[in-house]
């Protein structure tokens, strides 16, 4: 493949049964510790909520078609979005790339057999999935209507929906993301393999840690507050009620001094896997390394003093308000720095159009729209037209859905050889993404224009307005190709599994450890422990193009 | 089927709300045509086996960095500032504004004007003369939010905010809820009514839609309030042992007994007489008791006639004068 | 660097590694930082809490004021002197599980497992007398002082709430000490030969004396 010789050892002639051959019993995949066994249990965790949460996603846009609903009562209309929410939240968006991707290179990129404590790692899918059983559970008796921000008193004291029940399945997932966060901060700290320093690490993992001290600081504090409600629904304690006392803001504040982080615990890991695709379909070193390692640092801290922006209309004192613009401009600039840097790592590479670069492309076109309109909802001013309506809607998927997803499915397509040692077909895997990124600019780009005319979210019907109906039905028709996007890559990939390619070692020719070992790997993923002598990234383009024009004649 | 690109521009604010946002928009398409552009460039002109120059290619450059560090930060702290400058504006009504008082519960507004006339999901002002809306609500949090005017402000239960607007054209605009409250969120709306001042005169003094004229005003419910809960035989036209008199009180500066000095102001009063011991005017004993089962709306009708018992800066009238007459113009 | 250096003092040939791991200095590094990491949660756990608290009592000092009183100052200041003594003994523990003196670190567990419940056992009888003066919040609260209820309600909420989770902090101590002293005496593969358990579970131990610390002049020591 690469004519650097980065190969720390090769495969061995009598290789170890891959982690995916050692043990076929139901017991050896539930009990198991081997952090790339736990990653694949969540990829079918996460791949099922996916589903259902589409499958809400799905009946919201059909019933948005006609001014009046189609199909469903306003209160199961408000229980679609609620689950729609938090599913996506909680139970995908969270988990989707430092518990699945992460968790299965996280070790093998810093040259570790494991992470530093592989039962804890099972323990946060145990609670991960008794989470979800809540959340399922929640829904199946009756569902819960509070939307996804469970803003009090109406959470508190009105709603008459599961909402303890929602409730404490986010609590517990809540730990599941926490145990997460320790597990990937202590392997980061103590687990890299001789040689493998700070600013040699591959920026994923720069990401992955700050991700995780995102998770760290900020989760607990989401979990009391949520246990703080459940305490005033169940016990009638009063410290959101204004009838108790209480003050409702304060549950705001509490609750985004989480949930706004929780969006770059969404965003940071996807960032993360942009570096590493885009240099290997580059063939190109990073541009601005430690610019991008410590802007994933800058988020992680700015991130966590940004969040009464989302208040701007809910009664703070005006000068709060100032504060928390000016530092909302501030948090913008680490994520314009990343953009830029990729940006100029494109420049002078060697670029192989394939299906994990074009969800890249996808992945930064939709990024920076997401970016920008976010700076829409940082101004002061403009906000408190924008606030809570469609506007904020198209914003927050063009991050989530545009970057979160687009990173995901980058990633997946990246290391799915990896993970299961097999190729997909490279067509399908480009005219998904193809579809995927048209699907999603006609669904979000409508909604856009809906928030500034006016429409407010979480509303079921619009009778009042009739003149938003035809953005809402091109938003609905863009959701359709979307969901066909998001079909193929499930079809194609499970197909994979049985009928693909051997994938062998590297595929793609791409630099770190991972390409180092078989695909799919041993379960100690290292025979001997690996020393690092490089720097990351250690790509030439020039040089491969230089070879390749060597082999082949020149073109008449 | 028509499709709409902007609201309609109906309120002082819309103008330079609109300034504000096609230029965010303009640098919005700009930066993204701008790395779409580069990113496409360079992916087609760098893919593999084109035959291009690709020596020199480095991996940091500072100068570049600090480049598009620069600009972004630039650029948004302009932007910061100019939306500051303007929400600033939204939030600092006018001395001589109307005042209108709205209610929001699950699922409707409800308007009172301070004289009598009462509406329901629909509100009418008068265009160019500047409104200042105190709101509250009855039980969750809602949302009081006109697209067309590019105002929205939060409707808290146990606190008023406060919103003002200049309607700036006759017509009808929407009125939503926009903070979910619960089943019917999506059906708390109306319309708000802006009407040229001479007719807006003559609907209000008809009565409304309703056609009741001559309706109570709200200081005069207030005052039947205060004479049925007995307020005067501690809080007469004078000072008294038993509490201070609230001739004079709206707007007023107060000492209380933890030494901090507090504004007189409508949430003030409000809190007064729901929770009357969160603060103690110095030299009292906390003996008042809690009126806890007033609603919302009764509070109004309390605050509107102490209002015209006199302000600071106005010396009220004698208790008993407080007619229609002074009271017209009077809630300021 | 201290610790460390102490760690390479303690550690020896016998001490169990784990698969994960290359050496044992890295596995015992690791689990302290775990445990570190673990409390930076927990101190952002408590701390929601901590600025409700802030916050109303800035709000309402005089309800703060007056509904402190209602508490037991003399139960709260032994419950402190428990809790401190049995974080002493916490520290021994340690201290003999480095010396492989398994006799001392058992009766050392033993004492701090005492000691905590002797201090649930106060805490039980104070519940209780709130309970039985109505100081309860909910719909049964009754309250006689000159402030409103309300507010004595929410300081009440706050105390109920910060002392109860605190509490179960406490109840799973005890739990987790019993489990280790139980590993201990059967020189159970988890524990033999190695310290660094007994160390994390002091780790908590302390932290949930260092909660301690903060809510009991925060409830009881209210200056007027």
């Amino acid at each position: 493949m690469s004519t650097a010789a980065p190969v720390l050892h090769g495969e061995s002639p009598k290789a170890p049964p891959s982690y995916l051959q050692a043990g076929h019993t139901i017991k050896s995949w539930l009990l198991t510790g081997d952090h790339k066994r736990i990653a694949v249990l969540y990829l079918i965790a996460v791949s099922v909520f996916f589903f259902f949460g589409s499958l809400a996603a799905s009946m919201i846009r059909v019933e948005l078609v006609s001014p009046r609903g189609v199909m469903l009562e306003s209160d199961t209309y408000n229980k679609v979005f609620t689950a729609h929410g938090i599913i996506m939240i909680f139970f995908f968006l969270i988990p989707a790339i430092p518990a699945v991707l992460g968790n299965f290179l996280l070790p093998i990129m810093i040259g570790a057999r494991d992470l530093a404590f592989p039962r804890l790692n099972l323990l946060s899918w145990y609670l991960y999935m008794a989470g979800g059983l809540c959340g399922v559970l929640a829904i199946a008796f009756g569902g819960v209507d509070t939307g996804w921000t469970f803003y009090t008193p109406y959470s508190s004291m009105y709603s008459n929906t599961n909402v303890t029940l929602t409730i404490i399945g986010a609590f517990i997932a809540g730990f599941s993301s926490i145990a997460t966060g320790i597990n990937f901060i202590v392997t980061v700290h103590k687990m890299r393999a001789p040689g493998m320093t700070w600013f040699r690490l591959p920026l994923m993992v720069w990401s992955s840690y700050a991700t995780s001290l995102i998770i760290v600081l900020g989760t607990p504090v989401v979990a009391i507050t949520l246990l703080l409600v459940v305490m005033e629904r169940v016990f009638h304690i009063g410290v959101f009620s204004p009838e108790l006392g209480g003050d409702p803001v304060l549950f705001q504040h509490l609750f985004w001094f989480y949930s706004h982080p929780a969006v770059y615990i969404m965003i940071l890991p996807a960032m993360g896997v942009i570096n590493e695709v885009i240099t290997c379909f580059t063939r190109k070193r990073i541009f601005g390394y430690h610019f991008i390692a410590f802007s994933s640092l800058a988020i992680a801290g700015l991130g966590f003093l940004v969040w009464g922006h989302h208040m701007f209309v809910s009664s703070q004192s005006m000068y709060q308000g100032m504060v928390f613009s000016l530092l909302s401009y501030l948090v913008a600039v680490p994520s314009a720095i990343k953009v830029f840097n990729w940006t100029a790592t494109i420049y002078k590479g060697s670029v192989r159009f394939q299906t994990p670069f074009l969800y890249v492309l996808g992945f930064m076109g939709l990024f920076v729209v997401g970016g920008l309109t976010g700076l829409f909802l940082a101004a002061m001013s403009t906000d408190v037209h924008l606030t809570d309506t469609y506007f904020v809607v198209a914003h927050f998927h063009y991050v989530m859905v545009g970057g979160t997803i687009m990173g995901f499915l980058a990633g997946l397509h990246f290391w799915w050889p990896k993970f299961f040692g097999r190729m997909y077909p490279d067509s399908w895997g480009k005219l998904s993404a193809l579809l995927i990124f048209a699907g999603f600019n006609l669904t979000f780009l409508p909604q856009f224009v809906l928030g500034y005319l006016g429409m407010p979210r979480r509303y079921h019907y619009y009778y009042f307005a009739p003149e938003f109906q035809f953005w809402h039905i091109a938003s609905t028709a863009g959701a359709s190709i979307l969901a066909v996007g998001f079909l193929i890559p499930a079809v194609y990939l499970l197909w994979s599994l049985k009928y693909g390619e051997p994938a062998g070692p590297n595929p793609w020719g791409a630099k770190g450890l991972e390409w180092t070992i078989p695909s799919p790997p041993p379960t100690t993923n290292f025979l001997e422990t690996p020393v690092v002598r490089e720097e990351p990234y250690a790509y030439d383009a020039e040089a491969e193009e230089r070879e390749d024009q060597s082999k082949e004649p020149i073109r008449a | 089927m028509n499709f709409p690109l902007m609201p309609d521009q109906a309120s002082n604010f819309a103008r330079p709300y609109d300034a504000l946002f096609f230029v965010l928009t303009a640098l919005t398409i700009l930066f993204t045509v701008l790395v779409g552009a580069l990113v496409l460039y360079f992916a087609v002109r760098y893919r593999k086996g084109n035959r291009v120059d690709r020596s020199g290619a480095v991996e940091s450059h500072l100068g570049l960095e600090i480049t598009w560090t620069a600009i972004p930060l630039l650029l948004g702290l302009v932007m910061f500032w100019w939306a500051a400058k303007l929400y600033v504006d939204t939030r600092q009504p006018p001395a001589d504004a109307m005042e209108i008082f709205v209610i929001g519960k699950q699922w409707m507004w409800h308007a009172q004007h301070s004289n009598g006339v009462r509406e329901n999901n629909e509100l009418h002002v008068p265009v160019g003369v500047p409104v200042r809306l105190t709101m509250i609500s009855q039980d969750v949090i809602h949302s009081f939010f006109v697209p067309q005017f590019r105002i929205k402000q939060d409707v808290l239960p146990g606190r008023y905010t406060q919103q003002w607007f200049v309607a700036t054209k006759p017509g009808k605009f929407n009125l939503f809820c926009a903070e979910y409250c619960g089943t019917q969120h999506s059906e708390m709306g109306g319309y708000i009514y802006a009407l040229p001042p001479q007719e807006f005169q003559k609907w209000l003094a008809s009565g409304g839609d309703k056609k009741r004229p001559n309706q109570p005003t709200m200081a005069d419910l207030g005052k039947a309030l205060y004479d049925r809960l007995a307020c005067a035989n501690c809080h007469g036209s004078q000072d008294s042992e038993r509490g201070p008199s609230l001739y004079g009180l709206y707007g007023s500066k107060r000492r209380m007994t933890d030494g901090s000095v507090v504004e007189a102001t409508a949430s003030y009063i409000r809190e007064a007489i729901k929770n009357p011991y969160a603060k103690i005017n110095e030299g009292y004993q906390n003996t008042m008791p809690e009126y806890r089962e007033l609603t919302e709306e009764d509070l109004l009708n309390l605050i509107a006639y102490i209002r015209t018992l006199g302000t600071a800066k106005a010396p009220g009238p004698v208790l008993g004068n407080a007619g229609p007459a002074q009271i017209e113009g009077g809630i300021r | 660097m201290k610790t460390e250096a102490l760690h390479a003092a303690y550690q020896t040939e016998e001490q169990p590694l784990h698969h994960q791991f290359e050496e044992v200095s890295q596995q015992n590094e690791s689990y302290v930082v775990g445990m570190w990491v673990f409390l930076v949660t927990e101190i952002m756990f408590f701390g929601g809490m901590f600025l409700a608290y802030v916050l109303y009592r800035w709000r309402y000092p005089e309800a703060w004021y007056e509904a402190h009183t209602r508490l037991d100052i003399p139960l709260g200041t032994t419950n402190t002197v428990v809790l401190l003594t049995s974080s002493l003994t916490m520290a021994l523990a340690v201290h003999f599980a480095q010396l492989r003196n398994k006799r001392m670190q058992l009766a050392m567990l033993g004492a701090t497992i005492g000691l905590a419940c002797v201090f649930l056992v106060i805490k039980a009888f104070e519940w209780s007398a709130k309970f039985h003066h109505g100081l309860v919040p909910g719909p049964g609260f009754l309250w006689d002082g000159s402030v409103p209820m309300p507010q004595a309600q929410l300081f009440y909420s706050l105390y109920f709430g910060m002392t109860g989770l605190h509490a179960l902090h406490v109840i799973i101590g005890i739990l987790v000490i019993g489990v280790l002293a139980l590993l201990t005496f059967l020189d159970h593969p988890l524990v033999k030969n190695d310290f660094i358990p007994t160390e994390l579970v002091g780790l908590y131990w302390h932290f949930v004396d260092i909660v301690w610390i903060f809510l009991f002049p925060l409830f009881y020591l209210i200056p007027k």
